[in-house]
Formats: C-alpha cells, sequence, structure tokens
C-alpha cells in the first residue's frame, strides 16, 4: 500500500502579498494589483498589465537575510522566500533526521539577470558572477543552501505546469520510499523576455483578464513563488504536524497537438483531470471545486471547458480561475494555485473568477462570479497546462474524511 | 529470464562529436580534433523529420528528435509510455536568437517562433508531437543531474508498474555565445587540445561538447537488451564529508554489489585538473576494475552523463572496451557489471550502475 501524502506546510508570495496570510487577506478582500510594470526597464512598461511583487530585489534580498556578496536572480530571491515560509511552517528547522527533498520547478531561471548583462557575459568580465545565476538549477540550489538541504534536489521544466509537476513528482518519491518528505513548488519572476515572448505570441490582455469571459482577450502575466511541504502518513506520525490537507490525486498527460496551442476537443486536459481523479479513486460528482488553468486567452479556456464538460457529464463542479488575482504566474503558477485551492479548501469558500460578466456561448457552465462563503469543500482540483500541450491536475482532500 | 524489480536498457540513440548513430560502429574510427570545444556529428535530419517540419525547428530540437528516433527503432518501440528528458540548458539556439534580437531591435519587431521553442521542454513535447505520444511526458533541468533525474523518474515509473516502457534521454548544445560565455568561467581549455591527449595533458579547463542520447528503458527484456540498469545515485559532496569509496559501497550496498564485483569504471574524467581529483579518490579504491573515460570523445556539457551510460552499454553488449577510451584495461575476461561515475564541476555527482543481463 503506498503511503499517503500529507501537505504540512505553505509558503506563498505573489503580487497579493509576501506570505500566505497576505495573500490570503487580498483574495478574501477581492483584491488584485493587477496594473503597469514597475520593477523591470521594459518598453512595453506601460502597454501591459501584469501582477508584480510589491517589493524589489534588494528589499526581497534584506527580508530574506541575505548578503549582496554573492549574485542572486529574483527568481531565486522570490523562491527563498516561499520555500523559507513552507518549511518553518513544517517546522522542518526542528525536525531534523528526515530525508528531506527539494523539487522546483521554473522555466525563465535567472533571465532576469541574462537579460541585462548578456552583452557582458559575452564580452567582458563584470558580471560574471551573475552568469551562474542564468539556468533553472540555480535558484533551487540556492533554495537548498538557504535552508540547508542537503539531500535529493531537482528542478522541472515543463514552462506552465512545472510547479504542478514538482508538486506531482515529489510525491512519487515519497511513495517510492525514495524521500520522507519534500519541500516541492515553483518560481518565476517576470522578465523582458517572457513578456516579450507571449507579448509577439498576441495572447496578453491590456486590461484585466477575463477568464472563460466571451469578451476574453488575452493573459496578465504575474510573477511569484509557491512552496508546499509534503510528508508521507509515517513521517507526519514522527512531525506530529497538523495535516492541512492530503495530495490524493496527481494526472500528468502531452496533448501532442502543438506547441503552444490547445486543441479545441480539450484532449490533454480532460486526459490530466481524468487520470488525476482514476488516482484519487474518487468520481466526478466528488469534485467539489476545480481551480483552472483559466488563462484568459480564447483557445485555453474554450479548450479548458470543453475537457470539463466531457469530463463532468453530470453536475459540473464549482469552477473559477484565480489569475485575475495572481496573474499567470507562469511556472509558479501550479504551486500557487495548489494553495489558493487549499486556503479555500480549509476555509469552505469558492473563490471568485474575477472580471467574469459574459458567458461564453459554447459552453453550457459558468465559472462562479462571487465569492462563496460557508460551502462544504471535500475535493479540490487544480488545473495547470504549458506550453508543448504538458497538462497536469492535482486533486487535495480534506484531512480526516473518508 | 525476465526480473520482475529489473529494469533494461532496450535502444539506444546516441548523436554526439563521434559517429555513434550507427550501433554496427563503436568507436572504431574516432573523430580526432585539436581543439577547445567538439561539435555534433549530425546525421541527414530529413532521415527522420518532414521538412515542412524541420524548416522551423531549432538545432537542440532536431538532436532530440533524431536520437529519439534512433533509440525508438533500434529496440523496435512504437510507441513509449512516458517520455523523459534532462537538459542542463535546453534550447540555447534559440533562447539567444530571441535574446539577441529583443535586445538589438529594443523589444520592437519580434517573431514567437525562437520564443516559443527556447523553453526547455520544447524537445519532449516535440516528440511526443511526432509521435502522437500522449502519455506522461517530463523535463528536468538541474544542470550535472538532468539526465540522471530523467533516469530516476523513469526508474521510479518502471519499478511501480505506471509504465513498461520508457524513452529517457539527456541532451544539451553548445553555441557560440555559450562558448563564450562559459570560458570566461574558466571552463575550457586556454589552447586547442588533442582528442587523444586531452586526458594525458594536466591543465586548466576541459573541452566544450555537447550531444543527445536516448535509452528505451523497459520493465521486460527483449533480443535487442544492452544491460540492466540497476541503480542510480545523485550526491553532493560539498553537503557531504563522507569518502568517495564510502558513497559507492552505501550505494552499492543498496543494489546488492561489492566493490570487487565492478568489472569497469567508466569515469568522467574531463582533463581538467581541479576535477581529475574525484576520480582518482574513486578508482584508486577500485583496484580490480578497468578504467574507461568518454569526455575526450563528447566533450563536456551538463548532461554527459548519457554518452557515458550509452558507452557503458555499448561496452556491456559488445564485452568490448573501445581503445580509444581505456584508461586501464579491465582485467576480467567477461564483463558483467559497469559503474559510471561522473561529477559536473565537483557539484553534481552520480552513480549509476549497470550488469550483463
Amino acid at each position: 500500500m503506498p503511503s499517503r501524502i500529507f501537505v504540512t506546510g505553505l509558503g506563498f508570495i505573489s503580487g497579493l502579498g509576501n506570505n500566505v496570510q497576505e495573500n490570503l487577506d487580498s483574495l478574501l478582500d477581492l483584491r488584485s494589483f493587477i496594473g503597469p510594470v514597475r520593477h523591470i526597464d521594459t518598453s512595453l512598461k506601460h502597454e501591459l498589465a501584469v501582477s508584480e511583487v510589491s517589493l524589489t530585489n534588494d528589499e526581497l534580498m534584506r527580508d530574506a537575510g541575505l548578503s549582496a556578496k554573492s549574485a542572486y536572480s529574483r527568481n531565486a530571491l522570490l523562491g527563498i522566500i516561499a520555500a523559507k515560509e513552507a518549511f518553518l511552517h513544517a517546522r522542518l528547522d526542528k525536525h531534523t533526521g528526515l530525508n528531506t527533498g527539494l523539487i522546483s520547478g521554473t522555466t525563465v531561471g535567472g533571465m532576469d539577470e541574462c537579460e541585462k548583462y548578456y552583452q557582458d557575459f559575452l564580452t567582458n568580465d563584470s558580471k560574471n558572477r551573475f552568469i551562474e545565476t542564468y539556468d533553472c538549477a540555480d535558484s533551487t540550489e540556492k533554495i537548498a543552501d538557504h535552508l540547508g538541504l542537503k539531500g535529493f534536489i531537482t528542478t522541472i521544466s515543463t514552462a506552465c505546469s512545472s510547479a504542478a509537476n514538482a508538486i506531482g513528482f515529489a510525491s512519487r518519491m515519497m511513495r517510492a520510499g525514495k524521500l520522507d518528505c519534500a519541500v516541492a513548488g515553483g518560481t518565476e519572476s517576470l522578465t523582458r523576455f517572457h513578456l516579450n515572448g507571449f507579448n509577439a505570441l498576441k495572447i496578453l490582455d491590456k486590461l484585466p483578464c477575463r477568464p472563460f469571459d466571451a469578451t476574453r482577450n488575452g493573459i496578465n502575466l504575474g510573477e511569484g513563488a509557491a512552496y508546499l511541504v509534503l510528508e508521507t502518513e509515517e513521517t507526519n506520525q514522527k512531525t506530529g504536524n497538523p495535516v492541512l490537507c492530503e495530495l490524493v490525486g496527481y494526472g500528468n498527460a502531452c496533448e501532442a497537438f502543438h506547441q503552444t496551442a490547445s486543441s479545441p476537443d480539450g484532449a490533454g486536459a480532460y486526459l490530466a483531470m481524468k487520470k488525476a481523479l482514476d488516482m484519487s479513486g474518487e468520481t466526478p460528482d466528488a469534485i467539489d471545486y476545480i481551480n483552472a488553468h483559466g488563462t484568459g486567452t480564447d483557445n485555453n479556456d474554450l479548450s479548458e471547458g470543453r475537457a470539463i464538460e466531457k469530463l463532468f457529464t453530470g453536475k459540473i463542479p464549482y469552477v473559477s480561475s484565480t489569475k485575475p488575482f495572481t496573474g499567470h504566474m507562469t511556472s509558479a503558477a501550479g504551486s500557487a494555485e495548489a494553495i489558493i485551492s487549499i486556503l479555500g479548501l480549509q476555509q469552505g469558500i469558492i473563490w471568485p473568477n474575477m472580471n467574469f460578466l459574459t458567458p461564453m456561448p459554447e459552453l453550457k457552465f459558468q465559472p462562479a462570479g462571487e465569492i462563496i462563503r460557508g460551502v462544504d469543500i471535500k475535493l479540490v482540483m487544480s488545473n495547470s497546462f504549458g506550453f508543448g500541450g504538458n497538462d497536469s491536475t492535482l486533486i487535495f482532500k480534506k484531512h480526516g474524511i473518508h | 529470464m525476465t526480473n520482475l524489480n529489473a529494469i533494461y536498457i532496450n535502444g539506444l540513440g546516441n548523436l554526439s562529436p563521434q559517429k555513434t548513430t550507427d550501433s554496427s560502429h563503436f568507436l572504431d574510427e574516432v573523430n580526432r580534433v585539436q581543439s577547445n570545444r567538439l561539435a555534433c556529428i549530425e546525421p541527414n535530419y530529413r532521415d527522420f523529420i518532414s521538412p515542412d517540419i524541420l524548416r522551423r525547428m531549432g538545432r537542440l530540437i532536431k538532436m532530440g528528435v533524431a536520437s529519439s528516433r534512433i533509440c525508438l527503432a533500434d529496440a523496435g518501440c512504437v510507441m513509449p509510455d512516458a517520455i523523459i528528458t534532462g537538459t542542463g540548458l535546453g534550447c540555447l539556439e534559440d533562447t539567444e536568437k530571441f535574446l539577441t534580437t529583443l535586445i538589438r531591435n529594443n523589444e520592437e519587431l519580434l517573431t514567437p517562433t525562437s520564443f516559443i521553442q527556447s523553453t526547455h521542454n520544447t524537445v519532449s513535447a516535440q516528440i511526443a508531437l511526432l509521435l502522437k505520444c500522449h502519455n506522461y511526458n517530463f523535463t528536468y533541468v538541474h544542470r550535472g543531474w538532468s539526465f540522471e533525474s530523467a533516469l530516476l523518474d523513469a526508474m521510479i515509473q518502471l519499478r511501480n508498474g505506471k509504465a513498461s516502457k520508457v524513452l529517457a534521454g539527456g541532451m544539451d548544445e553548445l553555441t557560440n555565445g555559450s562558448f563564450e560565455i562559459s570560458r570566461r568561467l574558466g571552463l575550457w581549455r586556454m589552447k586547442p587540445a588533442d582528442t587523444f591527449e586531452l586526458l594525458k595533458t594536466t591543465a586548466r579547463g576541459s573541452i566544450a561538447g555537447e550531444g543527445s542520447a536516448f535509452f528505451l528503458l523497459s520493465s521486460a527484456q527483449s533480443d535487442t537488451t544492452y544491460a540492466v540498469l540497476t541503480g542510480m545515485n545523485t550526491f553532493n559532496r560539498k553537503a557531504s564529508p563522507v569518502s568517495l569509496p564510502r558513497l559507492l559501497s552505501d550505494f552499492l550496498e543498496r543494489s546488492g554489489t561489492g566493490p570487487e564485483e565492478i568489472d569497469l569504471a567508466v569515469c568522467g574524467l574531463n582533463g581538467d585538473t581541479s576535477s581529475a581529483r574525484p576520480y582518482k579518490e574513486l578508482t584508486g579504491s577500485l583496484n580490480n576494475a578497468g578504467i574507461a573515460a568518454w569526455k575526450h570523445l563528447s566533450g563536456e556539457y551538463m548532461t554527459s552523463s548519457a554518452f557515458g551510460l550509452w558507452m557503458a552499454s555499448m561496452i556491456m553488449k559488445k564485452q568490448q572496451v573501445p581503445e580509444a577510451a581505456v584508461i586501464r584495461p579491465p582485467g576480467a575476461k567477461t564483463i558483467k557489471t559497469i559503474l559510471i561515475y561522473n561529477h559536473y564541476l565537483d557539484l553534481n555527482h552520480s552513480f549509476i550502475l549497470i550488469r550483463k543481463p
């Protein structure tokens, strides 16, 4: 019998706040901080609406207690702040002797520094210390060093499903008996590189994004980091940590349709949700809430919406995309939305799909338009889909129910 | 006989600076160069990819798709249950192209193609797209552990029965930009080195390389089986004062193997004086084993251990260590157990153990 996987720690930094509590407060107050770019020197500054973490790199360094002697990308700084919060939440600093892994998802890595200094990298030695912050593994290594994690660490890059896959892989490592517990999630800072990339794809909205709305017109990019602490049931007996919820389902599929677009019928999204549901042993009607990938693009929301309709043939659960709150946190979106889903599960709250006004004519269901309180939520599903058709779904269950 | 827990290497596909795409040859004719960087010998990609798709495809993607096709054909596998890749730096050519245009054009007139292809998961996604493979698809990007993470994931899935055939590979490309940038960090020899002299001379730096190697791993033995993949472990020595021989004996113990059983140690020696110490420390404790090396043939890169595993798998099947790879010939008549030991910049270390089926 493979071990059960419990969530015992959360850490979260985004445009909504610098820790889990601040994020929760903003969600409860229905506040979004989507607006013009402030921290990056880009010519798109006033053209795009984004969600940025309010702190500057210097402020992040100060809050993390880091010395300016070492080079840190914003990606690593965000990752350190969120992973440390989760680590301390689960009191992993006190529980020594555990075989703890760190599995992190990211895609742009240290591109924020690289794009500033690329010419220097090529032509002089003045910024050499930032060369080593470029690759995706750098933020993971820095987080591990900061937390004193000396066991297994790795980095996953499956574009916008990276963090969901990090959580999924961590749970499989634990079920295979290779780890007692894990810090798993993802980090991604905004960069000129991917702001311009998404802009060239013409899928960014200049207005606040409107997922699942007939007038939707694209993505607002966001940034931040989010990490969960996962423990096996046996480890949890040792730590005695309060169980926040249980990870009961994980599905990974490749749509194999197009490098960036989703298929009109949502075959990949359907497969990912179906696999996660099969693993959880639950029936579709047991799912109370779906935190949709819901980017606000024409393509994703139609594809995902149809996949939801195909899988949930009876009653469709509450559905919302929380990207109007956080922006699309790309590689960190999977773990950020996992945490938002878990917070809803704990508080009995269905998060609203903000900015929704006009139903999509192609879909039979509508997303939750308003915040709904006092709901008895047992099972939540969180979707994350990425370039390359890398689609993943996580399912969390309230602890202590059968 | 098929062992329930065993993992078999049933197919290989390796695109490298050597002639490695044709399995009837095994490093019998070495591409000998005087350089501090090695480039892949690229096949006619039209043999693997249709021209209309090929035209827009980035170089690492072509390398990955071609080597994965060779591997699948070698194993006689049509549809793997999972595609898992590891790449240290991903699609550098496309990344540099988009970044350079962005800087030069001051963020104007950008086309999305190179951005789309810049994400690290493009190789595994394109392999899946061309195969129409909807199964598990994953990409690891952790420096010298990228390929090892892919192997680990594959091994977990094969052992827990989630998959019976996994396509796993490691790939990295070298560009002019990445060569120049890593040269600034002192990674490469200042002067060109001769392929056959690299490991004999002592100097700072190695030679840069690139490659893409795939493996079809299966829970069932077949008539194409090369070797049994017995174990894999990554370790961080900065965090551990434990000696290498001790780390090795702990690793071997978990695989039920004694150090004296190792017939050949395939090592990631790369000609860089400061990188040589861990290899010496390890091989010094393996008196009965032969020693072979690969990086003078492949160059150094983050996923070069995939070349190492390819070479070890070929040695196991052919029962022959290529002359170009021998450091110390094995004493044993039959090579039954091979250890692959690699480290990247003394940060990411790994052991891989294979056995004769």
